[in-house]
């Protein structure tokens, strides 16, 4: 019998779920019994105002206004940092002359752009979408970058005996064998992009996420707040497990010549 | 005969190390010929393919096929590498691995390049395994589908790279059988390295012995045993016995020098 439970706490994740239903039941209990406090409602109060948002739209809609910001300034970041990194990894030209500039910026924290781009760009979308893009970048371009070097000779060797043209070794070759390490480097970024999405909401903006999260505190509704950011939780998971499927369909031989299943 | 690919006296020296892989090489191989490098490991064996080639250049020296000098891989050279795992591109499926040094040349749609692809696989009995990853292949099976991908391209010269050694045994000898067929089908031109002297001396028409670091041509043998030859039959045949034993000494010696030279 207690050789079952072991063998179940070690192949399954149901305790982990447990753990957080346990949780969730001690918040209750604490909420009701023992904090009579506003700031610390029941997870049912909660959930009733969570309804109320879904259903009167203004979490849906907030939810959208934040998503389709964080997706333009991602996919931008994407676009531009897989750019930079496979010109740096194939010509050492590009690498001399980007390294140094990259590693000044790069580790100025994304938040620290802020004030500069709200001189430049204003509070609109604009300075949002460029925040994100900006803070995103570096983890692509870094990972990119390396994916490339750790190329084998050998596979540059054999594209040209295959007598292939630069666009068309960096098509057929260099991309797909850096890809697990891109993959990798937007993963990374796909988290940044939200937190500085959330963040430039709740500094100036009229609407997302960020924005309805941090106008419930100052209003007092501490249950909708709460509702924000068990959204928030859910949509991040969400996101990370749908970049998760993509990546294993992506890299479907990388998983499984090195053994991974 | 003699005047088809030519290496004359090539030497390489690595600026970065200083290291001399080999010095002053010269020989020729002539159309359609097969001949053999060997000669002990680290004499620059490898390195002297990857000039031939033209994916590496020389100190000194040159390389000519025709009289022209080879600066650059040429469409009529095919390289087969030793690392089949990494020249066999791990995301592209058999058949596109063996499409791939065609689809960019080959006038045609991709059915015809499809077809020519499949045509080689059969050719090196993989026709089933087109829609396969190269994950999911033997070690031995993945160096055919380089070897066809190389056919694919119409070589008129294959430079093989210890393509065999990283293979179990009778996955080799089923391989050096598969590659002799190939040549008198096929009647190309082929420089073959290995450090395996029963290897040179069963594919071989001449084996050419590489001294030690840096390598330069010690000593040149004909093989004038019959093909089509025979795993059995052939290795015990008196001349081969005779030649593997002479061979064998030449080796023996290089690898003696080579080692009162370090001490």
């Amino acid at each position: 019998m207690s050789g079952n439970i072991a063998r179940w706490l070690q192949m399954s994740r149901g305790s982990g779920v447990i753990l957080i239903l346990l949780l969730l039941g001690l918040w209750q209990f604490s909420a009701l019994y023992m904090m009579d406090t506003p700031t610390w409602p029941p997870v049912t109060r909660i959930l009733q105002a969570w309804f109320a948002d879904l259903l009167d739209g203004s979490l849906t809609s907030n939810l959208l206004a934040t998503f389709w910001r964080q997706m333009l300034g991602y996919w931008l970041a994407v676009a531009l940092g897989v750019s930079i990194g496979l010109a740096m990894g194939y010509y050492r030209i590009a690498y001399n002359l980007m390294e140094p500039l990259i590693e000044i910026f790069r580790p100025i924290p994304g938040p620290a752009y802020l004030p500069v781009l709200v001189l430049f760009v204003g509070i609109g979308d604009e300075m949002k979408v460029v925040l994100i893009l900006v803070a995103s970048l570096f983890p692509i371009v870094l990972n990119t970058y390396s994916g490339v070097r750790s190329i084998d000779p050998v596979q540059f060797d054999t594209a040209r005996t295959l007598g292939l043209t630069t666009p068309q070794t960096l098509r057929e070759i260099v991309m797909p064998a850096a890809l697990p390490q891109i993959l990798t480097g937007m993963r990374i970024s796909l988290a940044i992009s939200l937190i500085l999405a959330i963040l430039s909401e709740m500094i100036v903006s009229n609407n997302g996420l960020g924005y309805f999260t941090l106008l419930a505190e100052r209003t007092f509704k501490v249950p909708d707040m709460y509702a924000g950011i068990f959204t928030l939780a859910l949509f991040g998971y969400a996101l990370n497990r749908l970049f998760l499927l993509g990546e294993a369909r992506l890299i479907r031989w990388h998983h499984e010549s090195s053994g991974r299943h | 005969m003699a005047d088809y690919l030519v290496i004359e006296r090539l030497s390489k020296r690595f600026s970065a190390h200083g290291h001399e892989a080999c010095r002053n090489v010269s020989f020729g191989v002539g159309e359609k010929e097969f001949v053999a490098l060997i000669g002990p490991s680290g004499c620059g064996k490898s390195t002297l393919l990857h000039i031939v080639a033209g994916l590496s250049a020389p100190s000194s020296g040159d390389v000519r096929l025709r009289g022209e000098i080879v600066h650059a891989p040429r469409p009529q050279m095919m390289f087969v590498f030793q690392q089949y795992t990494k020249s066999i591109f791990p995301w592209k499926t058999v058949l596109d691995n063996v499409c791939l040094g065609i689809k960019y040349q080959l006038r045609g749609s991709r059915d015809d390049v499809e077809k020519r692809g499949r045509a080689q696989l059969k050719l090196v009995g993989l026709e089933r395994y087109a829609d396969f990853y190269p994950y999911q292949l033997s070690g031995g099976m993945q160096q055919r589908v380089a070897i066809a991908r190389a056919l694919a391209r119409r070589p008129e010269i294959l430079l093989m790279d210890e393509p065999f050694s990283a293979l179990d045994a009778m996955m080799r000898v089923e391989l050096q059988d598969l590659l002799l067929w190939l040549w008198q089908e096929f009647g190309f031109t082929i420089l073959f390295v290995t450090h395996d002297l029963d290897e040179a001396l069963y594919l071989a028409q001449r084996v050419i012995v590489l001294s030690a670091s840096p390598g330069s041509v010690a000593e040149v043998v004909d093989v004038p045993l019959p093909y089509p030859r025979n795993q059995v039959e052939t290795r015990r045949e008196p001349l081969y016995l005779k030649l593997r034993a002479h061979l064998y000494n030449s080796m023996v010696q290089q690898v003696v020098a080579s080692r009162a030279e370090l001490a």
